[in-house]
């Protein structure tokens, strides 16, 4: 972790009070919540997120655990980043697998992506909230990222059985969050939620925060399938009629799920690099998820289901 | 891990990159059709913020739901939720991300219909300046008078007034004028220190991002212009130093910091500070962060300080300036805004977040609510769903605040139902109550100690209990007549007296009975604080009424006398011919009847008329008070 007055110098006022606000959501989960969990999904804004709450409570460490829901089907990088991470920041790590989706052999290839995502990633991570009682989970989600999260709460209440109903949310004025909850209710916290991805990238650099190497531009073996560029992580992923693979200098915007996560070809090896690139961009970030453009609303959908 | 290492960039502040002047927050409120998600979709397409594979889903979507032809509606980018897209209205606040090379903004897109009132709240509240719109074809709207008043209400200082839809004019100047004038009129009773009138059409983009070249009447600034450049700090800084403590942070014995975000004001390292609520000065021995301590913190840095004393602060404490403390009360004044359907019944507990702390708290009165349309006063019992009413709270412990007006950090609370945990008030703080404060500050010279040694006597409430006809008012009389004969300063207070005075406003209901005996209650209090013993006479068949009563003063100044005459005997005695009309039908709620009495569980004195005359149960009473050294 990188420390010192040096990187404070270069944090921007902008930053400076993204960072400021964040750190005072955590604190408030840790002060209210019995047993609050934070969601790691190994990706830029996890990163960004685990770095804060090293901030928000130093000397002391962050008072709750990380937990990956880990479908199977992680990039290599990904799952090697999260040991790394953990053992370096010394942080207590967590790691669920669906066991029934396992036995039933869901998969993103065979199942579909809809599927996969219910059952190995929704499923998953209520069985996990349950499973060691959480009361409250963090998750790295932004509002800029998606329309339906653009109406998310910081502190969204969801009843017993993990249901969102976007009609029945609390409304939150000023800073003053409402953290009261029944028994088997759970409230899932977003404190990135006013940040942006520049704002992400941005501060990754100014912070020296650590990421998957996949998110800068290299040689890497991809498939062409329906106008997207998959790539090959293991032979799980049988090749289809008439592909081949190739080596293009790729780079991923958003990470998850290896056949369900498109690359994009770019040249941006740095961190430099890849923010200079968004300032040009005109895609946007989740432009590159499968599961996004299922059907119109599916990230709303899937929200209501329990989701992140 | 090599693979992270990259060289070290220094961000550069402005350019592309990064903006120059600090984030700006502000919401947009207009009417339903007035055009607001039009706007925010036209400042994010203006501003490169709307990329390729959005706009291809917002054109697939303009066919499909969209209301402006073959054009791209650009409401649909910005209407978050599936239900809100096919009823085509914004039932939600949704936040809104763009920059230009110039600044950083979030906007916050909050609903125009009446019921979402709370939403439009929500989205001021956190909001530094306003946006306005108006139809230029309806000109100021009742909407527009509500949506300025809330924004007054929460705090908002700066408007800009679009009149949108100004080609739908023909680009007209002189609607525009007559527009601002109508407005101006209106907004002077609010509390705006700044309102910028820009004439817009969000549809084509006039005076949007770019300047029109159709409305050669206008040279004030775009609407990005102004607020690319538009100074909307609160001035937080040069207000007093306010450290609500969020988090004790105590990794060892050897480490004890108190974590938090600075409300306002800064702080140095080595500062006085005083713990607002016990009192207690200490120093601030250094302000730690993980890069290291700082010489200094500011509002809005999240930062925690240690203190040069083994001083008590907890969670929920506030660190404070001493020479410009906060007040500290457990009464105050405050506008209340309500936001679920259950409504706001004064006298019910209700768990209020103020700052870091969460106490319970009643609204003890609801002097008026302020009718949004017309900013009218109206006398009210109750607050419903986006009422506003001006309010008196009481908290069970002193809370540190400023007025809301001073400042909005320390001003502002919510008030949780504690049965459902909903967000059921959002409240603004207006002043504390005189009377409380003077209690916590105020030591009096003369005091009921000093009051009883001049009487020669204790001060007491006697409570006589029992049902209607058991002759209390009989006995209570006789007490009296005996105390005064031994030189006693002693009151009456009788439940039918006090009904024509005191209590002439309230009737039979639940919360009217309740409130009866709160306030025979208070005036008891100030007798007995007054050294003199006070009689009270009332049926009141509730045991929580009695012990509120109990409560309110020392112990062992309230005995509790039951009189105990069973209720057949109480009805042939029916002196007021009242049990006959109760058994009958005719009075509801009647005691003993279809209400039930509470017997006491431990009076101090108990008596039963029917085995004995009142002056024996009268000379009884007197000789329990001789007994207990009420008397001498």
């Amino acid at each position: 972790m990188t420390t010192g007055t040096q990187s404070r110098q270069t944090l921007s006022q902008h930053l400076k009070r993204l960072e400021a606000e964040s750190i005072g959501i955590i604190r408030e989960v840790a002060a209210e919540f019995r047993n609050p969990v934070m969601l790691y999904s190994i990706g830029k804004d996890s990163g960004v997120m685990l770095h804060l709450a090293l901030k928000a409570f130093y000397p002391s460490k962050p008072p709750f655990p990380l937990l990956h829901i880990d479908t199977g089907w992680k990039f290599r990088e990904m799952i090697r980043h999260r040991d790394w991470i953990a053992a370096h920041y010394g942080v207590r790590l967590l790691v669920h697998t669906n066991p029934e989706g396992v036995a039933r052999g869901i998969n993103p290839i065979a199942s579909g992506s809809q599927l996969h995502t219910q059952v190995m990633k929704t499923e998953a991570l209520k069985q996990a909230l349950d499973k060691w009682e959480f009361d409250a989970a963090f998750g790295g989600a932004r509002r800029d990222e998606e329309k339906s999260r653009a109406k998310e709460r910081v502190f969204s209440f969801r009843s017993a059985g993990h249901v969102w109903d976007p009609r029945n949310q609390r409304p939150e004025l000023w800073n003053l969050y409402n953290t009261r909850i029944a028994k088997g209710e759970t409230i899932r916290v977003f404190p990135l939620s006013n940040w942006t991805e520049l704002d992400i990238w941005q501060y990754t650099r100014a912070e020296q925060i650590p990421v998957v190497p996949l998110y800068f531009a290299a040689p890497r073996p991809v498939v062409e399938r329906d106008g997207l560029l998959i790539m090959r992580d293991d032979d799980r992923m049988p090749l289809q009629a008439g592909e081949a693979e190739q080596v293009r200098v790729v780079r991923f915007r958003s990470l998850g799920c290896y056949p369900l996560s498109a690359a994009i070809e770019s040249r941006a090896a740095s961190l430099d690099d890849i923010i200079e690139e968004m300032l040009i961009a005109r895609t946007s970030e989740r432009s590159g998820r499968l599961i996004d453009s299922d059907e119109a609303a599916s990230m709303e959908k899937k929200k209501r289901e329990g989701y992140f | 891990m090599t693979a992270y290492a990259h060289d070290r960039v220094t961000v550069s502040s402005g350019g592309r990159g990064g903006p120059q002047k600090g984030l700006l927050r502000f919401l947009t409120c207009g009417s339903v059709d007035d055009g607001k998600s039009t706007l925010i979709g036209r400042l994010l397409y203006d501003t490169k913020l709307i990329l390729e594979d959005q706009l291809a889903a917002l054109k697939r979507d303009s066919r499909k739901h969209g209301t402006a032809g073959d054009d791209i509606d650009f409401a649909l980018l910005v209407d978050g939720l599936e239900a809100e897209r096919e009823q085509g209205i914004t039932i939600d606040v949704a936040y809104r991300f763009f920059s230009t090379p110039r600044r950083a903004f979030i906007v916050a897109d909050t609903p125009g219909h009446e019921q979402y009132t709370r939403n439009m709240a929500t989205g001021a509240s956190n909001s530094q300046a306003a946006v306005i719109l108006i139809d230029a074809r309806k000109g100021v709207l009742t909407q527009t008078r509500r949506h300025s008043y809330i924004c007054s209400l929460l705090g908002i200082r700066h408007v800009v007034l679009a009149v949108n839809k100004i080609d739908l004019v023909d680009f007209s100047g002189e609607r525009f004028h007559h527009i601002v004038g109508d407005y101006l009129g209106f907004a002077q009773a609010l509390s705006f220190s700044s309102i910028t009138p820009i004439p817009v059409s969000a549809r084509y983009g006039d005076n949007v991002t770019t300047r029109s070249q159709r409305m050669c009447w206008y040279d004030g600034p775009t609407l990005i212009e102004h607020l690319e450049g538009l100074d909307a700090s609160e001035g937080l800084d040069v207000k007093p130093f306010r450290f609500p403590v969020q988090w004790v942070n105590r990794p060892n014995l050897d480490f004890r910091g108190f974590s938090g975000t600075v409300a306002s004001g800064a702080v140095r390292a080595g500062d006085r500070v005083v713990v607002a609520a016990s009192g207690r000065e200490t120093h601030v021995a250094r302000i730690v962060t993980a890069d290291g301590d700082l010489p200094e913190a500011h509002a809005g840095d999240a930062v925690t300080l240690t203190l040069s004393d083994e001083v008590d602060v907890a969670r929920g404490d506030m660190l404070a300036e001493p020479q410009a403390r906060p007040e500290v009360v457990d009464q105050f004044a405050a506008q209340v805004l309500w936001m679920i359907e259950e409504p706001m019944l004064p006298g019910r507990s209700y768990l209020m977040r103020i700052g870091t702390k969460f106490v319970p708290a009643r609204v003890t009165s609801l002097k008026h609510k302020t009718d949004v349309n017309t900013l009218e006063h109206i006398a009210a019992k109750t607050l419903g769903l986006n009422e506003i009413g001006l309010c008196n709270l009481s908290t069970a412990t002193p809370v540190a605040f400023d007025p809301y007006s001073e400042n909005r950090e320390t001003g502002s609370f919510v008030l949780i139902d504690r049965f459902t945990n909903a967000t059921a008030g959002a409240g603004m703080i207006a002043f504390g109550l005189r009377r409380a404060t003077n209690i916590h500050r105020q030591a009096l010279l003369v005091d009921k100690t000093a009051r009883t040694r001049l009487n020669g006597h204790r001060p007491a409430i006697l409570w006589f209990t029992g049902l209607s006809g058991s002759g209390k008012s009989t006995i209570a009389n006789i007490v009296e007549r005996e105390l005064h004969a031994h030189g006693a300063h002693t009151y009456m207070l009788d439940g039918d007296n006090v009904r024509h005075g005191l209590n002439r406003d309230l009737g039979f209901t639940d919360a009217d009975r309740v409130e009866n005996i709160r306030r025979v209650g208070e005036v008891a209090r100030l007798f007995v604080d007054a050294g003199a013993i006070v009689l009270c006479s009332f049926i009141s068949p509730f045991r929580a009424e009695r012990r509120m009563v109990r409560e309110l003063v020392d112990e062992g100044e309230f005995i509790e006398i039951h009189v105990d005459t069973p209720l057949e005997i109480c009805k042939q005695r029916d002196p007021k011919g009242l049990y006959a009309r109760a058994l009958e039908g005719k009075i509801k709620n009647f005691t003993g009847i279809d209400s039930p009495y509470e017997t006491p569980e431990s009076p101090e004195i108990v008596v039963d008329t029917g085995e004995g005359s009142a002056e024996d149960a009268a000379a009884r009473i007197v000789a329990a008070l001789r007994a207990r050294q009420i008397i001498a």
